[in-house]
């Protein structure tokens, strides 16, 4: 009768030993190696931005940070090479940020509409049209941002500027409202939409469904639900979206060049024509770049590169501990 | 004898399974009804006023949607309405993320057929300029181009990326963690950051722009993409495939070959297409590393290459109407390849599925 309790008896699992033998070995090896190759590559573009740009960053320190300048030298010393990122700096973070508080509330609207709202054939469309809203490549956007929305933001521009000009960061000193960071926001906004979205639904369709369905017996509403349940459960899910979304955003090349006037100046009203963004000043200035000029463009790069990858992988941390199988 | 199933089910009416949460009739038609009303108002506000277009018109329907379904609910209790408000929000939210594409996708084929000929296919710029009747010229060697830089791409990161899906999903070393974190910050490398590492490595090594470096770049940003659908399709292998290898007596290297990859070929295949799909419409890298050129070129190496976003983007800096033209059938080129693409994905990979 004893013997129930005692615990002595109750067998131990047995360690496997997983015993591979050479065949094995020289296959793990191989494949090992193969997907190092990311982990390597991303190590060697780090490195090799930097080795190519040394020199500019030892040569102006923080200043190529700070400084506001892009002024090209006469080549005999005349004219000093001058060169900085300030304001393509601010500009990529001011232009990525517009168009992250325009599409964040979008993303997750439609993502809710799709999981929880459309019916069955409405949500197939949806999804599929979503998909493909992921894969148009963003010179299309550009295309469309120039022909098709700028009409529309300037309208907009001039009617916010016309009701709330008294507000420091909407207020225009010359009343041109196109290629503004507004604008490319805007367009960048409905870039980044997809991403989010599609991540935001993948968070909300692992919701499970019985806290849904406990929450209707309790005679819940449908937002009720929503807003108990399955919106704090995709919480870090869309967050984690929202990063990635930025990363896009930040930097978004074509897209911003077609549609930003860029300036060397600090700007921070969102409707002046004016702006800038490291990757399509990359873009603008390379093709007539002087050597020099070339390393800059590359510490510019670097620049971008460290600015995107902290953003991706705090995206990366989020996403990853979020859509985890429980 | 004793009752059968049916019997009982027969002495036991078993009631209809009543659904009390679906819309009735009546609610469906408040909802269509109030739409059509607002439709109506708007369009005469719109018409009144100085509202101008199709954002002025949307704005006044919502106001007044808004406005009439407050008066709706106004007997109801606070959860219903606030419940019936939200409803409103959010499918006006949902219209405004995907009006934009809806938008797109009807710019790019109304704009894009103006040039939509068989001679945009075949024809180069060699001899036309972007000003030219539409008849003449094409982007024969964009298309020839692109396709020639994405098939290599394609070959050197379809191999990579299986291997680190085989490493995540079969092989599970100390650095699984590592390799997925990477291979998924790397996903948002900025593309043109890729050009100007081909740029500082390659290019600077042969010495001249070229459409292997144009293809190198672009594997750079295909990688990802194609590791990770690999991961997500290796993991749909039930785990009781691999077991019954093993105990068939097969070693690890014989069950990833010859039972899980052979298994799904088809998952594989569609990793490779969304990875295409990724890559065709990138522009930034290509400004960097293949730049363009106005007709055929089939050599991957020692000379600038044409593509089809290079061959947009140029003539959309010329902006000459029929410049523009020609922009607009390029792009709607590309987006029917993406789409193409993305049916053959759809198509071939819905095979897997059990």
């Amino acid at each position: 009768m004893g013997d129930v309790a005692n615990t002595e008896n109750i067998p131990v699992p047995r360690e496997l030993a997983v015993v591979y033998n050479r065949a094995d070995r020289i296959f793990r090896r191989i494949v090992t190696s193969g997907a190092l190759t990311s982990l390597i590559l991303l190590g060697l573009i780090g490195m090799f931005l930097f080795v190519k740009s040394a020199q500019i960053f030892n040569d102006r320190g923080l200043s190529f940070i700070t400084g506001s300048n892009w002024t090209a030298g006469s080549g005999d010393g005349v004219i000093p090479d001058d060169f900085s990122i300030g304001p393509m700096l601010t500009g990529t973070v001011l232009v990525s940020l517009i168009a992250l508080i325009i599409a964040m509330p979008l993303a997750i609207g439609g993502a809710l509409y799709i999981e929880f709202y459309a019916q069955l054939r409405i949500r197939k469309i949806l999804s599929t049209l979503l998909d493909l809203a992921a894969a148009i490549p963003s010179l299309i956007f550009g295309l469309w941002g120039v022909a098709i929305f700028t009409s529309f933001g300037e309208r907009w521009s001039a009617l916010f500027n016309a009701r709330f000009g008294w507000v420091p960061f909407i207020r225009v000193e010359n009343e041109i409202f196109g290629r503004s960071p507004f604008v490319a926001g805007c367009v960048l906004a409905s870039l980044i939409t997809p991403i989010i979205t599609s991540v935001s639904r993948e968070v909300f369709s692992r919701t499970p469904r019985d806290l849904i369905d406990t929450c209707y017996a309790l005679g819940s509403s449908r937002w009720g639900a929503i807003r108990t349940v399955v919106l704090p459960f995709g919480k870090s899910g869309v967050i984690g979206g929202a990063m990635l979304g930025l990363g896009r955003a930040l930097g978004e090349t074509v897209a911003v060049y077609l549609l930003l006037n860029i300036v060397f100046r600090y700007n921070f009203r969102i409707l002046e024509s004016e702006g800038g963004n490291i990757a399509s000043l990359i873009a603008t200035k390379f093709g007539e770049a002087t050597e020099y000029e070339l390393k800059a463009l590359i510490a510019a790069g670097f620049v971008l590169f460290m600015l995107t990858l902290v953003v991706n992988m705090l995206a990366a941390t989020i996403v990853q501990k979020s859509t985890v199988r429980k | 004898m004793s009752p059968t199933v049916t019997d009982i089910q027969q002495a036991t009416s078993i009631p209809e399974p009543t659904t009390p949460w679906a819309r009735t009739r009546g609610e469906q038609l408040g909802t269509v009804a109030t739409f059509l009303i607002s439709a109506i108002a708007a369009t005469c506000i719109v018409l009144v006023t100085g509202l101008a277009g199709i954002d002025g018109f949307g704005l006044t329907l919502f106001v007044i949607f808004v406005a009439i379904t407050f008066v709706r609910t106004i007997r109801l209790n606070a959860k219903v309405r606030k419940d019936e408000f939200v409803k409103i929000a959010i499918f006006a939210a949902a219209v405004l993320a995907f009006s934009p594409w809806m938008s797109i996708f009807a710019s790019v084929i109304v704009k894009g057929a103006k040039g939509f000929r068989p001679n945009f296919f075949v024809e180069t710029m060699q001899t036309t300029t972007p000003d030219d009747e539409l008849n003449l010229g094409g982007a024969g060697h964009a298309i020839i181009g692109s396709m020639l830089m994405v098939i290599i791409a394609t070959v050197i990161t379809l191999p990579l990326g299986i291997l680190s899906g085989v490493y995540l999903t079969e092989v599970r070393g100390r650095l699984t963690f590592w390799v997925r974190f990477v291979v998924q910050s790397m996903s948002g490398v900025p593309s043109i950051v890729a050009g100007l590492f081909i740029y500082t490595t390659f290019i600077d090594f042969t010495n001249s722009f070229s459409g292997m470096a144009g293809s190198l770049a672009l594997a750079v940003l295909m990688l990802p993409t194609v590791a990770r659908t690999a991961e997500e399709v290796l993991k749909l292998v039930p785990d009781d495939l691999r077991s019954a290898s093993y105990a068939l007596g097969a070693r690890q290297w014989r069950t990833s070959l010859m039972v899980v990859l052979p298994t799904v070929r088809s998952g594989l295949t569609t990793a490779a297409i969304l990875g295409v799909a990724r890559v065709i419409g990138e522009t930034a890298p290509l400004l960097l590393t293949s730049l363009s050129s106005n007709s055929y070129v089939f050599n991957p190496f020692g000379s600038p290459i044409g593509s089809l976003p290079t061959y947009v983007f140029g003539l959309l800096q010329i902006g000459t109407e029929n410049a523009s033209n020609r922009a607009w059938t390029g792009a709607l080129v590309l987006t029917l390849i993406v789409l193409a693409l993305f049916s053959i994905a759809r198509f071939v990979g819905g095979k897997d599925r059990r």
